[in-house]
This record gives structure tokens, C-alpha cells and sequence, in this order.
């Protein structure tokens, strides 16, 4: 390989990773939101990001509709069965004693179920949606951008700044960062720190709607898919720093980059050992994240 | 304690015995099979239990480790060229085919465990620090790294699997499927007796006091940190010993097989079906859920997915309404007839 072709493999790496590096914020999101911010470690997130794509792909297939537009109706249902998991959540462990391990079960069989499920219906072929973008290209000189990959980094731009907006300048968003902080202190202040914490695990579980869309329009997906994902939201929301918006942006672009970096240089089967590197370097060295506060 | 901890082993020894003469008595093909898989699912079960069941500590990596010890049999059968071993002249005496696996098998099962263990304290000195949430998150994603590996080195069959021939004849034993059958058996009777041990011993005492709670603990100078590793490190050790035997009894290992998410449900679903504060409560839940998914399995009743199905729903059922499992219930009962 000459020099040039390096550069030319360089930058076009670069450029996917910061597309995937968006998408990664996507799916990585709704765990800041649960993991970082509400201290609820629900393991089962990449299989509702799965259930996501898969809802697409079947809507998809029998009507014809846009993922786009799919993902849109499908957020709010999302939301509201995040809060009808959240409320069976509070009921059975969060409101008794404290034993993490109840929780951590009831998630990891969530996620189990949930997969299993997802087999039973749809078998562990690879499933697809039909949109007139999934095959598009931009060419910009040496660099190519499929608008499969655009789209997803748009999705999860919009989604930081949109929940980062929303955390910083509503009411309801106050609140959560409050929860976050102090939930005996929201009591005082007569707001009931269960139904803002149950709010905001369905805005969390929704944008699982939105990456499952995401993922099914830059790849065909199967049930199994969703374990890769496990280590790359955790990977994404510890590295960031626990609960901050700007920190997940950041983290997920890394990691983006850096996947694509070792896919193009190393090999693709390499890539999702990445994630746990990542992991696995952030709590042994810094376990506060990049920009955690703690 | 000297002596009920005698009385136990003899016990052990014992239903071992019994085990291993009823399961010949009612022929070999099926029932063998069905009690293998039955034996592994309690070393697994009494293996993440001492961690997660005593210390409180989730492990979501059974089947990495178990998956690490099946691959160190496949490694070192290949490296070592044990297929085309044929005798072993150690000097003193020389070891013919019939009585190789004698070496063989125990020195896979060591090394096997001994990996897996090393993997568990790696893992564990990086994670065990911060709260248990990390620890268990970061098993969960080792899995994966793990299986990456192992599909990418094509020495260990990378995703088309690979091949581990049986020992063609074993001294003393009517098939190579008896022996194999018969050390699976000596690991779990072996698991039973260290998780007893370990429960009446300092580390399980110190492990309890860190799952009740483990900022008093550190106060009143547990050393927290070291017991939570060497737990980790025996309890990955003892899945390895388990997986190491695997592929002796199948013949071939194949990524999907050994990484199979099913082993790591079951060695969590066991303990806590079955109850988490006595070393029986893993064998209870592994006798129950096992044997059920075996007959299920074997008879064709329903599809595999579905018998998962039933062991995740019932999973969480026993998590949301019986978090003490079986034995809780049965105290309960004896207590609430009592009085």
C-alpha cells in the first residue's frame, strides 16, 4: 500500500466512524438517560433496540412505510411501555429492599425473553427494510457517504441536542437532573420523585424506538445482534461520564472512530471487542468518564 | 465442624456412587445423557453462586467461562498433538492408550479452570472496585470480546468449529462416554463440596458480609476487595472445569455452542429458582430446571426456543414473587406448620 491509499483508507474511516459515532450516540442515549442519570441498569435496552428494528422491519414489509416514519409512531408506544416496565420495576424492587441483584435478573430476564421472543416470531434470519435511501450515496471526492450511515448520525444528533435541550430548559427536564441528584430533596420540594423518575425511564425506553430504526436502515439485523450492542452502550455511557449529554456525544463519536479504524485496519470481525476494551480501560483507569462530574 | 464436614463428604461420595451405578443400571445412550447435562448445569449453578449467591455479585459471563474452558481442550488437544499420542513413557513406567485419559482429562480439566479463574481475576481487579452494577455489566460484554477471539482464530476452528477426538478405549470403564461421563460427576460432587466449605469458611462468611453490606464490611475490616476476587477467580474456575470437560463428551465445539447465552440463563436461573443462601439450593434449581428442559429437549414436546422461553419467564416470576427460591418456600412451609 502507497501512501496515498493509506490516506484515502484514513479518511474515509474517519468519516464512517464519525457517522457511526452518531448512530452509537442513538442507541447509547436512552442508556445515559437510565443507567447515568436514574441509576437503573437496564441490561435489556439493546433488546428493545432490537424489538425496535424488528417492529420496522415488519411494518415495513406489510405497509410499505418509511422507517423514518415507522420510527416516529413507534416512539411514544415505546415510551409508555418503558413507564409500565419502570412502574413493575418500582413496585417489585426499587421500592423494597435494596438488593441489586433482583433487579439486575429482572432485566437480564427481560432481555432474554425479549430475544427469545424475537426468534420465535421472526427465526435468526437477517430481515431488511426497503427505503429509496438505504442504497444512496454521496460522493464528495475521495470520501463516499451512503445515506445509510447520514441518516442515523442525523437521528442521533438531533437526539442529544433535542435531550440535552430538554434537560436543561423545561421544568420536567429540571426535575430529572434533580432526580438524578437529590431525590429526597425533590420530595421536599412536593414533586413526587417516582412519577419524574418513571417519566424519564420512558423517554429512555422510546429513543430505543428510534435505534432500532436507526440500526435497520444501515444494516439487515437478526435477534442476536443486540448482545454487540450491550457492551457498546455501556461502553458509550460509562467512557462519557455517566448521565452527561455532551459526554455521550463525545464517547460514542470515539468509539465510532475507533471502530472503524480497527474494521479498516485490523479487520471488521474485530470491531465489537472494541466496545469492551473501551469498557473495560474506562473502569480500570478513569471510572468517572471523560465528563463525568464525579 | 471436623466432623459433620467428614460425615458430608462421605455423604458425597456416596450419592455419587449411587449416581453413577443408577445411571449405568438404566442403560447407557439416554439417561447418561441427560444426567451429563444435568451435572454440568449444577457446576455451573453451585459455581456462580458463590459469588453471586453469598457475595451478591451478578456474573453474566457463565458461558465465557465455560466457553474459555472448553477452548483450552480444543487448544492443547491440537498443540500438544494429543490425538496422535499413542503411549507416554514417563520413565518409570510407560502409559498405554487405555490409560492416557487418566493424564489427559485432569490435566484439560486444570488447565481449563485455571484459565477461566485467571480471566475471572482479571476481569475482576479492573471492575471489582466500583459497585457491582460495573462488574456485572463488564461480564456481560467480556462474552462478547471473548466469542470475538475465538472467531477470529482459525487455530481453534474460529467460526466453523472444531473437532476433539474421544480417547478410543479408558482402563477400567465399559466406553470413553462412562469415563467422561464419570469425571463431569467427580467436578460437581467436587463444586458441591468447596461451595460447603466455602460457605462456613472465612471468605463465605466475609462474602455475606459484603452482600448485606459491604461499606459496613470494609469498616469492620473485611478485606472486601481480595474476598470478591478470590470468589470471582474460583467461581470462573469451576465454570472452566466444566467447560474443559465439554468437548470430550461431544466431540466438537463450535463458537455459537460454547458462548450460548442459554448456559449463562441457566447458571443464574438455577440458583435463584432454586435459592441463593445454601450451597443446595443451585443443585436443587440445576435437578429441577435441567431436567425439565432435557425432557422437554428429548422428547419433542416443544421447540428449544420455547423450553428458554420457560426458564426466562420463570425466572423473572420467581425474581418478582419468590426472591429465596425453593428453599425459601419450603422454610416457610416447615416454619409456618411448626408454629
Amino acid at each position: 500500500m502507497d501512501i496515498s491509499t493509506i490516506l484515502d483508507l484514513l479518511v474515509n474511516a474517519l468519516v464512517a466512524g464519525i457517522l457511526l459515532g452518531g448512530f452509537y450516540a442513538a442507541v447509547s442515549i436512552g442508556i445515559s438517560i437510565a443507567f447515568g442519570m436514574l441509576d437503573i441498569a437496564n441490561i435489556s435496552h439493546p433488546a428493545m433496540i432490537m424489538l425496535g428494528s424488528f417492529l420496522a422491519y415488519w411494518i415495513n414489509d406489510r405497509w410499505g412505510l418509511d422507517p423514518l416514519l415507522i420510527m416516529m409512531l413507534l416512539s411514544p408506544l415505546f415510551g409508555l411501555m418503558g413507564m409500565g416496565i419502570y412502574r413493575v420495576y418500582f413496585n417489585l424492587f426499587e421500592s423494597r429492599e435494596k438488593d441489586p441483584r433482583r433487579g439486575l435478573a429482572f432485566f437480564f430476564g427481560l432481555l432474554f425473553v425479549t430475544d427469545v421472543a424475537l426468534i420465535l416470531i421472526f427465526g435468526v434470519d437477517l430481515r431488511g427494510v426497503q427505503a429509496p435511501y438505504v442504497d444512496a450515496m454521496i460522493e464528495w471526492g475521495v470520501v463516499g457517504i451512503p445515506l445509510r450511515l447520514l441518516i442515523p448520525f442525523g437521528i442521533g444528533l438531533l437526539l442529544v441536542v433535542g435531550i440535552h435541550l430538554f434537560l436543561t430548559r423545561t421544568y420536567f427536564g429540571l426535575a430529572v437532573a434533580a432526580v438524578a441528584q437529590e431525590p429526597l430533596g425533590l420530595r421536599l420540594m412536593g414533586v413526587d420523585p417516582v412519577r419524574v423518575k418513571q417519566m424519564a425511564f420512558g423517554l429512555s425506553v422510546a429513543t430505543a424506538a428510534l435505534g432500532g430504526a436507526a440500526l435497520i436502515i444501515i444494516q439487515p439485523v437478526e435477534p442476536s445482534l443486540g448482545r454487540e450492542y450491550i457492551g457498546r452502550v455501556f461502553a458509550v455511557c460509562v467512557l462519557g461520564g455517566m448521565g452527561s449529554m455532551s459526554g455521550t456525544l463525545l464517547a460514542a463519536l470515539l468509539l465510532g472512530v475507533a471502530e472503524s479504524l480497527t474494521s479498516t485496519f485490523i479487520g471488521p470481525s474485530w470491531s465489537p471487542a472494541v466496545a469492551f476494551g473501551i469498557l473495560l480501560l474506562t473502569l480500570g483507569l478513569r471510572p468517572a468518564g471523560l465528563l463525568g462530574r464525579r | 465442624m471436623a466432623r459433620s464436614n467428614r460425615e458430608f463428604l462421605l455423604g458425597l461420595v456416596l450419592a455419587g456412587l449411587l449416581i453413577f451405578f443408577g445411571v449405568k443400571a438404566l442403560g447407557e445412550g439416554y439417561y447418561l445423557l441427560v444426567a451429563f447435562y444435568i451435572l454440568q448445569y449444577v457446576v455451573l449453578a453451585t459455581a456462580w453462586n458463590i459469588l453471586g449467591g453469598y457475595g451478591g455479585y451478578v456474573n453474566f459471563g457463565s458461558a465465557c467461562f465455560f466457553a474459555i474452558g472448553a477452548y483450552s481442550t480444543v487448544f492443547f488437544n491440537k498443540a500438544l498433538s494429543i490425538q496422535q499420542l499413542k503411549t507416554l513413557d514417563l520413565g518409570l513406567f510407560t502409559l498405554g492408550t487405555a490409560q492416557l485419559p487418566y493424564l489427559l482429562v485432569p490435566g484439560a480439566v486444570m488447565l481449563g479452570s485455571l484459565l477461566a479463574g485467571l480471566v475471572g481475576l482479571g476481569t475482576g481487579y479492573l471492575t471489582l472496585r466500583l459497585r457491582g452494577v460495573f462488574f456485572s455489566i463488564s461480564t456481560l460484554a467480556l462474552a462478547v470480546v471473548a466469542q470475538t477471539l475465538v472467531l477470529n482464530w482459525s487455530y481453534v476452528g474460529g467460526a466453523r468449529g472444531a473437532y476433539v477426538m474421544k480417547p478410543a478405549q479408558v482402563a477400567g470403564f465399559a466406553s470413553t462416554t462412562e469415563f467422561v461421563f464419570c469425571s463431569m460427576l467427580v467436578i460437581a460432587l467436587g463444586a458441591i463440596w468447596i461451595a460447603r466449605t466455602v460457605e462456613h469458611n472465612k471468605l463465605g462468611t466475609g462474602l455475606q458480609a459484603i452482600r448485606d453490606d459491604e461499606d459496613s464490611a470494609e469498616c469492620s475490616g473485611v478485606p472486601t476487595l481480595r474476598l470478591k476476587l478470590q470468589a470471582t477467580a474460583l467461581s470462573g474456575a469451576l465454570m472452566g472445569a466444566a467447560g474443559s470437560i465439554f468437548p470430550f463428551f461431544v466431540t466438537y465445539v463450535d463458537p455459537i455452542g460454547a458462548f450460548n447465552l442459554v448456559h449463562t440463563v441457566n447458571s443464574i436461573a438455577m440458583p435463584l429458582i432454586g435459592g441463593m443462601t445454601h450451597w443446595s439450593g443451585p443443585v436443587v434449581g440445576a435437578v429441577l430446571l435441567g431436567g425439565v428442559q432435557q425432557y422437554f429437549g428429548s422428547k419433542n414436546i416443544i421447540t428449544p426456543e420455547l423450553s428458554l422461553l420457560f426458564v426466562g419467564v420463570l425466572m423473572m416470576l420467581f425474581v418478582a414473587i419468590a426472591p429465596n427460591g425453593i428453599l425459601g418456600l419450603w422454610n416457610k412451609i416447615r416454619s409456618g406448620s411448626r408454629s
